[in-house]
């Protein structure tokens, strides 16, 4: 059996995390790590001691904002915002979720928006996201001073050929 | 020049000030451009959050489509510009992948067109000299700090846009135009980005430090070239906290006396009007 170590970098397929000497610049840098209960570099070390539970459960990986500070200024060319997408999708995939459950139904309230017009419709996204999250009432002032400011349009273009943007989403499922 | 153009779904919502002051700026500086036939969107942050396939396969329909006319693209957005270029690096280093996504997508990619923001156009082929030539209303009195992202800028390797830690493209375009530009370290740190929505606190945080930064470096406004970072600088800062937020190309429209910039300014939440009427620059 793979060790999660393994896993993980398979699924990034580039330079293994351990090249990874703890300089601890990642954490230094990320402008998330306040927010995280771990910083990335701290990922890294947890990775490397199969605590896969902890990392796919934690909320450290949906805070990542993937502003990609980590890998511009990784003396070892370590992709740590790659490595967070790996490990969300392994979250999802492994069926323990998002312990921010919010951020991942916001992504998918996007990604069912485009699987829906090809395009992003912002109105119509923000209203899938509230009926996801149950968030109803967050933000309304805000919709409606950028409605009367002409910013929010209910309807915009789409694209025509749906069916090859339906194609991928197809194509592109995950089991 | 002719250039494709991925104006990509935000320049026609939230962000359409965006896209009409491009097409304004463009239009003077003798860019022409060619909307790319039937676009999608790129997936931004949501499609390589959570499916790395699909985050590549999106963008490749558009790269394929944008490849069967023979010139440069031009994306005035940080986010879609990141998907694209990530998109061209992915398939230009790993062919297993691009023979996957190709099969995907239905579409051979041959990587043959170059991915641009135009602060790239504007300062490097357009160049600073003829910019300058077009400005009519030097923007005296205004002091920006140039906000540049995350986005346009990382990873190096993949955007190949500008200094990662200091750049400074958007500071000449700003200074072309005559305005004070202030110099802040803040040009590269993050707004908080897709959390926006789902974790507004946290945006209001970041986005509050980086308005008390640029007051403190004697701004009295920010410029951006990015539909997220616009949008979370001028609506996500906590009551007075709040700093005028500007495209550069609403800026650049302003400066060279085209028609459009006041109507723009008025889909601002924080209206910049007032700082610009109190410089006569409006």
């Amino acid at each position: 059996m793979k060790s999660f170590l393994e896993e993980v970098n398979e699924k990034i397929n580039g330079l293994p995390i351990q090249r990874c000497y703890h300089c601890r610049k990642c954490p230094a840098g990320c402008p998330m790590t306040g927010a995280m209960e771990h910083n990335p570099n701290r990922v890294i070390k947890m990775i490397q001691m199969g605590k896969k539970e902890a990392v796919l459960n934690s909320a450290t990986i949906w805070l990542c904002v993937s502003c990609e500070t980590c890998i511009t200024r990784c003396p070892n060319e370590v992709d740590i915002a790659r490595m967070m997408d790996v490990l969300r999708q392994m979250a999802i995939e492994s069926g323990v979720g998002a312990k921010e459950k919010n951020i991942l139904k916001f992504h998918e309230a996007f990604l069912a928006n485009i699987r829906t017009g090809g395009r992003i419709n912002e109105p119509m996204m923000m209203v899938q996201y509230k009926l996801k999250s149950g968030d109803l009432f967050s933000d309304m002032a805000m919709g409606l001073d950028m409605f009367m400011k002409g910013k929010l349009s209910l309807i915009s273009p789409r694209t025509k050929d749906m069916g090859s943007v339906r194609r991928i989403f197809e194509k592109t499922k995950q089991s | 020049m002719k250039v494709s153009y991925y104006p990509g779904c935000s320049l026609h919502g939230t962000a359409k000030e965006y896209d009409l002051s491009v097409r304004s700026v463009s239009r003077v500086l003798g860019i022409d451009l060619e909307e790319i036939d039937d676009w999608s969107c790129c997936g931004a942050s949501s499609a390589h959050n959570t499916n790395f396939k699909l985050s590549i396969a999106l963008p490749a329909r558009d790269l394929i489509t944008a490849e069967k006319k023979a010139q440069d693209v031009m994306v005035p957005c940080a986010a879609c510009f990141n998907r694209l270029k990530t998109t061209e690096h992915h398939l230009c280093h790993d062919p297993a992948l691009k023979a996957e996504i190709e099969g995907i997508v239905g579409g051979r990619y041959q990587g043959s067109v170059a991915i641009r923001n135009p602060i790239d156009i504007i300062a490097n082929d357009i160049g600073l000299e003829a910019l300058s030539a077009k400005v009519v209303k030097k923007l005296a009195g205004l002091k920006p700090v140039s906000y540049y992202g995350c986005l346009l800028l990382r990873p190096p390797e993949v955007c190949h846009f500008d200094n990662a830690e200091n750049p400074v493209l958007l500071d000449r375009i700003l200074t072309t135009l005559g305005a004070e530009v202030r110099p802040w370290s803040f040009k590269t740190d993050c707004c908080g980005g897709s959390l926006t929505i789902s974790k507004t606190p946290i945006v209001t945080k970041m986005v509050d430090k980086l308005m008390a930064m640029a007051r403190e470096a004697g701004a009295n406004c920010l410029v951006t070239a990015c539909p997220i970072c616009t949008a979370n600088l001028d609506m996500r800062p906590s009551a007075g906290k709040e700093l005028p937020v500007f495209y550069f190309t609403e800026l650049a429209a302003l400066a060279m006396g085209q028609e459009g910039p006041d109507k723009w300014f008025g889909m601002h939440r924080t209206d910049p009007r007032p700082l610009l009427q109190e410089l006569k620059l409006l």
